[in-house]
């Protein structure tokens, strides 16, 4: 604890240092004309009319986004299973996909460092790129639909469940590993009896977190053209049928509502 | 209890027989048969309404050769100066909303606690999270397109209300299990409702609020590169733009430089949370 003397011979106690503090008033100061700048940048290719006018524009927004057309709702449920098949079966093939990946990329059952360092780069390329520049890129090379979005959605749960997987595999006991393979286990034994009852759980739970927001990112693939409910949703803003597209957003509001109940009950069940 | 012993019993001798085998997952026989039957259900009804065009597969074929063939070469140079220019504002964006959604997600979080707030204002928080939490970004970007025009502002407000739903969620549920012990304390002392937040909860909830704003820097940044696809500025607009003029040389080097900012992101941001705990 820095502590400094008053003039008549007091100590005095202090938080922090001099230097300390002059330290974090500098950081400070860097951190907000970092923000400062920042935002010059932004405000120089923002049109500040339109902005002034933004107040105008959302009243209107809302007067013709309300009442919704009910009716219209009778043309989305075929959209929406699409949405459900893309995240669910995109989801299932991400699975079966980062599964042997998780276990290249954990330290403790690569079989080579090297190895190791390939699954990680698959892990993190898949992590950073966002489902949506996926769909994108598969729709220029398999064409517009389903398909292209349920590949898209498994390609980017790769990295995810990979990574939280591969967590997991190596925050595991080493004492039932250790004990099976003292049996005179093989490789393969030793993993499916020492290693996968370990992580199973986690397993489960990571898999259906991962589909409950790959439902809420199928939603908008069909903006690019990858199939489901943001085909419908495109289609509708752009002929500005602003009463359809409210009615898209209460059922994607519902649908997400009810997969995120869903996956949290199994998520709770399983740990 | 003696059911299980006899259990016990009975897979002790199978063990001895060599015929050991380990427990099932699910321990109900029928609920098990039941969750296989429905997935197989489900598959064939799913797979059955996939419509696959194969002869426009077969023939984008050439086209991934293509995408491969760019990413092994791709071109920083000939797009270099709107590269730059998107980076430039996806990134300014991602600063710039993270600060703001964290300044914001702050007060509806501590809203959104049971235990420190009452139930009306507890409501109105969780309602602000429900709602943006559900929609993804890019919804939310058409939405603020049309209000705010096309640009980064847009963008920025999209990202930062991103944020809000996502700080106020997490921050809300690491005030709702703190240590409430210190709270008393501090009341006991007579301290105001401020004092109580500035010297109970808040260095509580501080170590993991800054890891998280990291996070979400991360996030942020990832989302960035999307948004730009409905108009909202950044690189994703870039990235857009390149993939319809076919240009894929292009689109391998944006997205490699996005790959490579996202893990330096995820790099430091790891160092920062260690260093905070």
């Amino acid at each position: 604890m820095p502590v400094s003397t008053s003039p008549l011979g007091q100590p005095i106690w202090r938080r922090r240092t001099t230097r300390a503090q002059w330290l974090q008033y500098l950081a400070w100061l860097a951190g907000g004309s970092l923000f400062l700048l920042c935002w010059k940048l932004i405000s120089d290719n923002t049109m500040w009319v339109f902005v002034e006018d933004a107040g105008r524009q959302g009243a209107d927004l809302i007067s013709r986004m309300t009442p919704p057309e009910w009716g219209y709702a009778n043309v989305l449920w075929k959209p929406m299973w699409d949405t459900l098949n893309i995240a669910t079966l995109g989801t299932a093939l991400g699975i079966i996909m980062a599964f042997p990946v998780a276990f290249l990329a954990a330290r403790n059952t690569t079989p080579h460092p090297l190895i190791r360092s390939a699954a990680l780069v698959v892990i993190v390329s898949s992590r950073s790129i966002n489902s949506l520049i996926w769909a994108m890129l598969l729709v220029t090379i398999l064409g517009p639909g389903v398909l292209a979005g349920i590949i898209a959605i498994a390609l980017r749960s790769i990295g995810f469940v990979g990574k939280l997987l591969y967590e997991a595999i190596e925050e595991i006991h080493p004492t039932p590993v250790e004990a099976i393979s003292a049996t005179g286990a093989s490789r393969m034994q030793v993993m499916n009896y020492g290693v996968l009852p370990q992580v199973m759980p986690a397993f489960a739970g990571i898999s259906v977190y991962r589909w409950d927001i790959n439902i809420r990112e199928s939603t908008v693939l069909g903006l690019v053209g990858a199939g489901g409910i943001g085909l419908q949703l495109n289609a509708s803003i752009n002929s500005l049928a602003w009463d359809q597209v409210s009615v898209i957003f209460v059922m994607i509001f519902a649908t997400v509502l009810v997969s995120e109940g869903i996956s949290a009950r199994v998520r709770h069940a399983i740990i | 209890m003696s059911e299980q012993a006899e259990m016990l019993a009975a897979r002790q001798q199978a063990a001895h027989r060599g015929e050991w085998q380990r427990l099932p997952l699910i321990e109900s026989p029928r609920l098990r048969w039941g969750i296989v039957f429905g997935v197989l259900v489900y598959l064939v009804l799913a797979l059955a309404s996939v419509e696959v065009d194969w002869e426009r597969v077969a023939e984008g074929a050439g086209r991934a050769v293509n995408f491969l063939g760019a990413f092994m070469q791709p071109d920083f140079v000939s797009r270099y100066d709107d590269i730059v220019a998107g980076l430039l504002e996806s990134l300014t964006m991602t600063l710039t909303s993270t600060v703001i959604g964290v300044l914001l997600a702050i007060p509806v979080g501590l809203g959104g606690a049971r235990n420190i707030a009452p139930l009306p204002i507890y409501t109105a928080c969780r309602a602000i999270i429900a709602v943006s939490r559900t929609f993804q970004e890019v919804i939310i970007a058409i939405l603020f397109v049309v209000m705010f025009g096309f640009g980064p502002f847009a963008g920025m407000i999209t990202l930062a209300f991103a944020t809000i739903g996502f700080m106020a969620k997490l921050l809300a549920e690491d005030i709702e299990d703190l240590d409430w012990r210190q709270v008393e304390a501090v009341r006991a002392t007579g301290a105001s409702w401020w004092q109580t937040m500035n010297h109970a909860i808040q260095p509580q909830v501080m170590p993991r609020l800054i890891g998280l704003s990291m996070y979400r820097l991360d996030i942020n940044f990832r989302e960035s590169s999307v948004i730009g696809i409905v108009g909202a500025g950044g690189i994703g607009a870039t990235l857009n733009t390149s993939l319809s003029r076919y240009e894929y040389d292009t689109s391998a080097a944006i997205l490699l430089v996005i790959i490579a900012i996202v893990l330096l992101c995820e790099y430091s941001s790891s160092h920062v949370r260690r260093w905070t705990q």
